[in-house]
């Protein structure tokens, strides 16, 4: 106990003296390593950031760019005035219709990462069990994808799902439907849209969770009595989960905020932040109001990350 | 009948007679003919076996003679090509491994990372469906036995080696199962951790009652821890026996090789009697006399095999003549309980002596090039004739 007591106090030392060590000599490597994504961080998103939460803050204009100034300033008459308008953000709150959008998008954002879940899940443990040179090819197949431009396979899947598209044409050959179906402009479409599209977001951390599970853990539960689907939840599920949790994120994140599958599968209800914030900006013109929807949106994303973050590291500290 | 069975005193009634020698007893454990392949290569080739209860049985072998594939098996992890395996009289085709009255500790331990030690020790029970308060109880009764009670709440990574090993043992005893497998279960541990956990695991075993059936390459292991052993080479199992037999009566070279060292020495038989035979060996230099006899044809080329701790080295010659071989010494190994010679005869062949260091003084101690007489007794070697 008092030994290592005595270690704790040694290693205090011992983190004071080189804080001490580092006011002194700089560790030039180590700060352009760190400096160099800091900088790049700072100058294209921090920035940018504090430009949107000041236009947040202004008011609607017709002028160039279009909104009020925030701060107006005189020298000869002497006077600095900030105007601060907090209208943006209270009528956030008080048209129920962002608040819709929000709710929405979450709820397309959360059902469509689960879908990907259940479809990326097998596949990652098909991936992961398998040998050697397959796995590399299963691999390749999975990022594939993105060699392609992600425009183009979202208007390839309107090919697929449109009325006389290839979906529609082929049910109705076999006969399973007697008129075709209205797939397209649903959120049907938005789901298979968005799930297609992150798919290898949620596969390739499922998979390098997967891959690093000793398969004799499975044989240990048969052989005390658990039969394979009780395993699954009971093993392979939980040994999996810092994959589930980073592939959830991967794709939750990008499916809130997303305009472009919405806008190109989704039909006139189907209601994103994303389409909103495009309206705002480009239909109404009203950057100030444009602004508040995308502050908002960044705080609803970044708590739920903040938590996770949070809990995963209690996790790893006991 | 084997020679080994003629030699071992017959003991005056059936009731001390360990349950394998006891004509018409039922075994535990059945292994009937039982074969896998692997696409073109069999792992394990016809092997038939039999375990009877509360034996700790040992299947010893190198690296791929298949006792691990055997062991699997018995578990429902691989299915025989073809064969039964009867446990308990039931055969054990088509029942799935959560389905079998055997539990396995794994080698790797398999312990359950993500579970507590408690609740990897409980996982068998919980799938059960055992009363909550039961489980509790049997857990912490079972983790006192392994002397864990205190570390129920860590999880296995804040165990130590020898730690995680009684956890995966406690785990698979947990469900008192009929039959415990147990791969390598001594492996992972260092020299001195296993030689007492080597013991410990015959005390569990006897106050338990379980029969164990033991995965291993380590000769010393199985020999420690048998009732009997049997010696596996490519898919084969070529020798049962118990311990002893197994060591001093080997009944092929690859026994005597695999179990402790040995020399052997190739010759022809030019006289064999019922309790006797002779052999004309050219690398001994020497006709070497044998107490026992064996089944063989005239003039066949067998290979009598002597253990080096049964030789004796003298400078003088020896006043019984027989079985003395001459050479000189080329290497000396003081390991400190004992010394271990390297005597080359006139043959060229080389000869494995050890003897015990009975005294702390050098003084009357051989040396380098000291010309040796080698000679041991007519019942301290055996005749291989496989």
């Amino acid at each position: 106990m008092s030994m290592s007591l005595g270690s704790a106090v040694m290693d205090r030392m011992a983190a004071k003296l080189q804080k001490y060590n580092f006011v002194k000599k700089i560790n030039w490597g180590r700060a352009v390593v760190a400096g160099i994504p800091t900088f790049w961080l700072g100058l294209f998103f921090f920035v940018p950031f504090l430009v949107v939460f000041k236009i947040s803050l202004t008011e609607a204009a017709i002028a160039i760019p279009p909104y009020s100034e925030l701060l107006e300033w005189d020298l000869e008459e002497a006077y600095i005035s900030i105007k601060i308008n907090l209208g943006n953000y209270l009528f956030l709150f008080e048209d129920d219709f962002y608040l819709d959008a929000y709710l929405s998008s979450v709820k397309i954002a959360v059902l469509s990462t689960f879908f990907t879940l259940l479809v990326a899940f097998p596949i990652a443990y098909a991936i992961a069990k398998s040998d050697g040179s397959t796995r590399v090819l299963l691999l390749a197949l999975v990022i594939l994808p993105f060699w392609t431009s992600f425009l183009l396979r979202v208007y390839a899947w309107m090919e697929f799902l449109k009325k006389n598209g290839i979906v529609n044409e082929f049910l109705l050959t076999i006969g399973v439907i007697d008129e075709p179906l209205i797939m397209l402009q649903t959120d049907f479409a938005v789901y298979i849209g968005i799930v297609y599209t992150y798919l290898p977001f949620m596969v390739l951390p499922l998979y390098s969770a997967l891959e690093k599970m000793d398969g004799t853990l499975l044989e240990a539960a048969q052989d005390l009595g658990s039969k394979p689907t009780q395993s699954f939840f009971l093993v392979t599920l939980p040994l999996a989960m810092p994959g589930v949790i980073a592939g959830c994120v991967l794709v939750f994140i990008p499916a809130v905020g997303e305009f472009v599958i919405p806008a190109l599968l989704g039909g006139a209800d189907t209601l994103m932040i994303g389409r909103v914030l495009w309206d705002e900006f480009f239909l109404n013109r009203d950057w100030p109001m444009a602004s508040a929807v995308a502050i908002v949106m960044l705080v609803v994303l970044v708590l739920p990350i903040m938590l996770i973050r949070n809990s995963q590291g209690k996790g790893e500290a006991v | 009948m084997s020679f080994s069975e003629q030699i071992v005193p017959s003991p005056t009634s059936a009731e001390q007679l360990p349950l394998w020698k006891q004509e018409g007893a039922e075994p535990f454990l059945r292994i009937e003919n039982v074969t896998k392949n692997f696409g073109e290569f069999k792992a394990v080739d016809n092997i038939s076996l039999d375990i009877y209860k509360k034996e700790l049985f040992c299947l010893l072998g190198g690296s791929g003679s298949g006792k691990s594939t055997l062991l699997r098996m018995l578990a429902g992890f691989e299915t025989p090509t073809s064969g039964r395996i009867l446990i308990d009289g039931v055969d054990m085709a088509g029942i799935q491994p959560w389905e079998r009255p055997v539990n396995m500790m794994f080698q790797s331990y398999a312990l359950f990372p993500h579970l507590s030690v408690a609740d990897n020790v409980a996982f068998g029970l919980k799938r059960e469906g055992v009363a909550k308060a039961e489980i509790k109880k049997r857990v912490a009764e079972m983790l006192d036995m392994v002397q864990l009670g205190h570390l129920g709440k860590r999880k296995p990574h804040q165990l130590s080696g020898g730690q995680r090993q009684r956890v995966a043992l406690a785990r698979a005893l947990i469900k008192r199962p009929k039959l415990l497998l147990l791969d390598e279960p001594l492996g992972a541990l260092d020299k001195k951790l296993r030689e007492e956990t080597q013991f410990e695991l015959i005390n569990i075993q006897e106050e338990l009652g379980v029969t164990f059936v033991v995965v291993t390459h380590d000769q010393e292991e199985a020999m420690t821890l048998a009732t009997r052993i049997g010696v596996m080479n490519q898919g084969i199992i070529v020798q049962t026996d118990e311990p002893h037999d197994v060591y001093e009566y080997p009944n092929s070279k690859f026994v005597a090789d695999f179990i402790g060292s040995v020399n052997m020495f190739e010759g022809k038989v030019i006289q064999d009697e019922p309790d006797s035979v002779q052999i004309d060996s050219k690398e001994a230099g020497t006709t070497l006399f044998v107490n026992h006899g064996i089944s063989c044809s005239p003039d066949q080329v067998v290979n009598v095999a002597i253990r080096p701790e049964k030789i004796r080295i003298s400078k003088k010659e020896p006043e019984k003549g027989v079985n003395c071989i001459q050479g000189i010494i080329e290497e000396i190994a003081y390991m400190g309980s004992l010394s271990v010679f390297r005597v080359r005869l006139a043959s060229g062949k080389e000869v494995r002596v050890t003897q015990p260091n009975f005294t702390r003084s050098m003084g009357d101690r051989f040396t380098w090039n000291d010309a040796v007489f080698l000679h041991w007794d007519e019942d301290s070697s055996v005749v291989l004739t496989s």
